[in-house]
């Protein structure tokens, strides 16, 4: 049972923060007060009553800019780490309940690919295939879901020779139930706490490509593309690149107190009702 | 209420007015505190031991640790005094109580293995109080424990203070720990049920060598423990606690031979099932024909050509200590551990040794119990979804017909249908077990496999679970394959037996059989070994072995 009076403060700040950001996201073209790619303006013009957080260094609307940005950079990043989390867990606990061959083919599989540097492997692979966000977000989840393959995995093999999965398995139940009914209820918890942390990476991560060029294409905005766009004003003292660099940080920050009240809510190890 | 029998020089511990409480933080409701020890009194003279026997959760580890002015976590003495030569060692203060642990009071662990630092030498962890404490330098010290190892008979006594923990075997390490407790020539030691976890025969050993060790130095104890007989070997008075309550208090002859009170009489004649053994004429329906089994691809042999046999709603009692091979037993019957040679018939046909080849219906009929209940259930299903699964997963049952149904395995296992919306967390050990056994009932089964089940109970619970498996025998026909070490269990329960030692069935046949002299020399270790409830057991039954157990 949900109790609004027992969320602790910090929960309440990132559940806020969380909820503007999702809310500027959803409805981006309502809100924004310019259009994306609009030119209303000179070039890094200052802070002002019609511009809220001034101009880029185009002359567009930064304000409007973020508010698309968040779109972008959320969006992406959300599906990333769904198909990160989807990959990730059903193939580890797949790979904890069959064992054997499955278990370590796989597992030596995923040692492989994490033992190419994720960035490098990503600027490889994305500077060969179009840059869309279709590639983009498979590249990103399947990267990402290495980490939460050994994860699950390893989580899932100690949940595995619990009795009540041995109960389960001599009752003669399939696989899927084993793993969906048995075991990811009791692995939800570390899980839960890792999807706060790999959404953060995945916007990080999705930051650091449109940085570099090989992520969201302009003229379309996100919050990495945007500091890359702004980055020469700093010299002139202009903050219009710190502005998208404090959003991720809020943003970063902001999911993971929701994360981490989540997870309080869920670590009773002993299951039963959750104690808020 | 009895009054303690004292003379006339102080006491060496005086316990007044004990109250302790805890605050516990229940969901969804604001934290609250409560007593777990009410208003307790006790005393104990210079070179005496007291037992102080109950259930779980009847505060006899809280009063224990108590002596030492320790509380577990979010534990607090509340009030009361605790008088230890002559002082009050509320009133002293960390620096007090600092002197005093490891000194004057010493404390035996129920676990010595995770009571043991693994990463340091026994003989480092041995000496170290008495050193910090100056009792003695490293040498003296060294000597003296050398001296207890010897006395404490664990072999090579000179050497085995290099090893590691993990270097010697659970009976042994119990007995370093008593050594380490002695080492410091503390006034008090308390030892917090130090044979619990270990074999009935290990058990006799270790038991012997405390005792032993207790009179030669002359040292007072408080000696906790849940089973009574094993108390009564070694206490000269005994303190029955109930709920945090003082039941009755009194010499240990009193206690076992006239207990006045209502609880320690059940507690006194908690064995005694009436069990009459069926007659074992129907042919078997699950025949077990000579399985060898191993672990490790066939280097580590755990069975070795055994044969069983189980008759339709009668109980085979599998007995032996741990690491004979019982449980493996129950593995290859399930096909969890598939045999390497030798055949399980069941109803006529052969059993396919491996789990996956089993058919469901096959897997119906053979249902298993768990010795943890709260680790066999999944701890995020309700007992309603625990019990229905195999309603559902068998027959196919749903909406009200299984939810009726449901009722009706609850109200069997005497618990009522409102427990359907529990969590296994909400209930208590004994309601779990029995919610266990819901499950396996659910099957409709006609063979469950028992894996000591009654093990991690307490006494007199564990007898309510054994009534309810003996009634359930009698209206549903089943029949049980019973593991288990505990004799006392088996006489009330078994229609036959088999003992098996080192992986073999040393003894097997119908349980007037088995049970009747003579005996061969390893089921006769086993008989001997179970604690009675009489005084002086313990010393008949060492001096009458014929064989030393496997665990020393």
């Amino acid at each position: 049972m949900l109790d609004l009076k027992r969320i602790p403060i910090a929960a309440w700040i990132g559940l806020i923060l969380t909820t503007l950001f999702l809310i500027a996201a959803i409805f981006a073209p309502l809100i924004a007060p310019y259009g994306l790619g609009e030119i209303v303006g000179d070039v890094w013009a200052p802070m002002s009553s019609k511009f809220l957080l001034g101009t880029d260094n185009l002359g567009r609307d930064l304000l409007s800019r973020m508010i698309y940005g968040a779109r972008t950079t959320i969006f992406i990043a959300v599906l990333a780490t769904a198909l990160s989390f989807s990959l990730g867990a059903i193939l580890g606990f797949t790979a904890a309940v069959v064992g054997g061959w499955f278990d370590t083919s796989m597992s030596r599989f995923v040692d492989l690919l994490m033992a190419i540097p994720t960035l490098i492997f990503a600027l490889v692979v994305l500077s060969v295939l179009p840059s869309t966000r279709v590639t983009l977000i498979l590249v990103m989840g399947i990267l990402d879901a290495t980490r939460v393959y050994r994860l699950s995995r390893a989580v899932a093999v100690d949940i595995n020779v619990m009795d009540f999965v041995e109960a389960a398995k001599l009752r003669g139940e399939g696989k899927g139930w084993i793993i969906f009914r048995e075991i990811l209820p009791n692995a939800l918890s570390p899980l839960v706490s890792e999807l706060g942390l790999r959404f953060i990476y995945a916007v990080l991560f999705l930051s650091a490509l449109s940085f570099l060029g090989l992520g969201v294409q302009p003229p379309d905005a996100d919050w990495g593309g945007m500091v890359k766009e702004n980055k020469d004003g700093i010299v002139f003292g202009i903050p219009a690149a710190l502005i998208p660099a404090a959003a991720i940080a809020a943003l970063a920050i902001s999911v993971n107190l929701v994360a981490d009240w989540v997870l309080n809510r869920t670590t009773d190890l002993k299951g039963g009702r959750g104690n808020g | 209420m009895a009054k303690a029998p004292s003379d006339g020089s102080g006491p060496l511990l005086d316990i007044r007015n004990l109250r302790i409480e805890a605050k516990i933080y229940p969901p969804g409701e604001a934290p609250r505190t409560i007593t777990l020890v009410h208003d307790v009194s006790l005393s104990l003279q210079k070179g005496k031991v007291l037992g102080l026997i109950g259930e779980s959760g009847a505060g006899k580890s809280t009063i224990g640790l108590s002596s030492m002015a320790y509380g577990r976590g979010g534990v607090k003495i509340t009030g009361g005094e605790i008088i230890l030569n002559g002082r009050d060692i509320r009133k002293g203060g960390t620096q007090g109580i600092r002197a005093l642990r490891g000194r004057e009071v010493c404390y035996v662990a129920q676990s010595a293995a995770a009571a043991f630092n693994p990463a340091h030498r026994l003989m480092d962890q041995v000496v170290e109080a008495s050193i910090l404490h100056g009792v003695a330098t490293r040498a003296e010290a060294e000597k003296r424990a050398v001296a207890l190892f010897k006395k404490l008979s664990l072999p090579d006594p000179e050497n085995i203070g290099q090893r590691f923990p993990h270097q010697v075997s659970g009976g042994q390490l119990q007995r370093v720990m008593t050594a380490m407790a002695l080492c410091s020539e503390p006034d008090l030691i308390v030892f917090d049920e130090p044979t619990t976890a270990l074999d009935v025969t290990t058990q006799i050993d270790v038991l012997a060598a405390i005792k032993e060790a207790i009179r030669d130095t002359g040292v007072a104890a408080l000696y906790i423990s849940h089973d009574l007989a094993v108390v009564a070997q070694v206490s000269d008075e005994i303190m029955v606690l109930r709920h945090g309550k003082l039941v009755e208090w009194g010499g240990t002859r009193q206690i076992i031979k006239e207990p006045r009170q209502e609880y320690t009489s059940a507690l006194v004649s908690v064995h005694e099932i009436e069990h009459v053994e069926k007659k074992p004429g129907a042919t078997p329906f699950l025949s077990v024909r000579n399985i060898t089994a191993a672990y490790g691809g066939g280097k580590i042999k755990v069975l070795e050509n055994v044969s069983v046999d189980i008759l339709p709603g009668q109980t085979l009692a599998v007995v032996g200590e741990s690491g004979s091979g019982k449980s493996t037993l129950a593995r290859a019957i399930t096909g969890l551990l598939p045999p390497e040679q030798g055949s399980i018939t069941f109803a006529g046909r052969t059993l396919s040794n491996r789990l996956a080849d089993r058919s469901r219906d096959d897997l119906r009929e053979l249902q298993m119990i768990y010795q943890m209940a709260d680790v066999a259930m999944n701890p995020r299903q309700t007992v309603g979804t625990i019990i229905g699964r195999p309603l559902e997963f068998y027959f196919g049952m749903g909406g009200t017909e299984r939810d009726k149904r449901i009722a009706e395995l609850l109200d069997k296992i005497e618990m009522g249908r409102a427990f359907a919306d529990r969590y296994p967390a909400e209930l208590s050990g004994g309601q779990k077990q029995r919610v266990c056994i819901a499950r396996a009932l659910a099957a409709k089964p006609r063979l469950i496999i028992c894996d000591e089940v009654t093990s991690a109970l307490d006494p007199l619970v564990a007898n309510g679970i054994l009534k309810l498996l003996l009634e359930l025998q009698a209206e549903e026909g089943v029949a049980y394959l019973f593991i288990t070490h505990d004799l006392a269990t088996v006489k009330s329960i078994a229609d036959s037996i088999a003992v098996m030692y080192r992986g073999e069935v040393v003894r097997y046949g119908p349980k007037s059989e088995v049970l009747k002299p003579p005996f061969d020399a390893y089921t006769d270790l086993l008989l001997s070994s179970v604690p009675e409830m009489e005084i002086g057991w313990l010393e008949k039954a060492i001096k009458g072995r014929r064989m030393e157990s496997a665990g020393n």
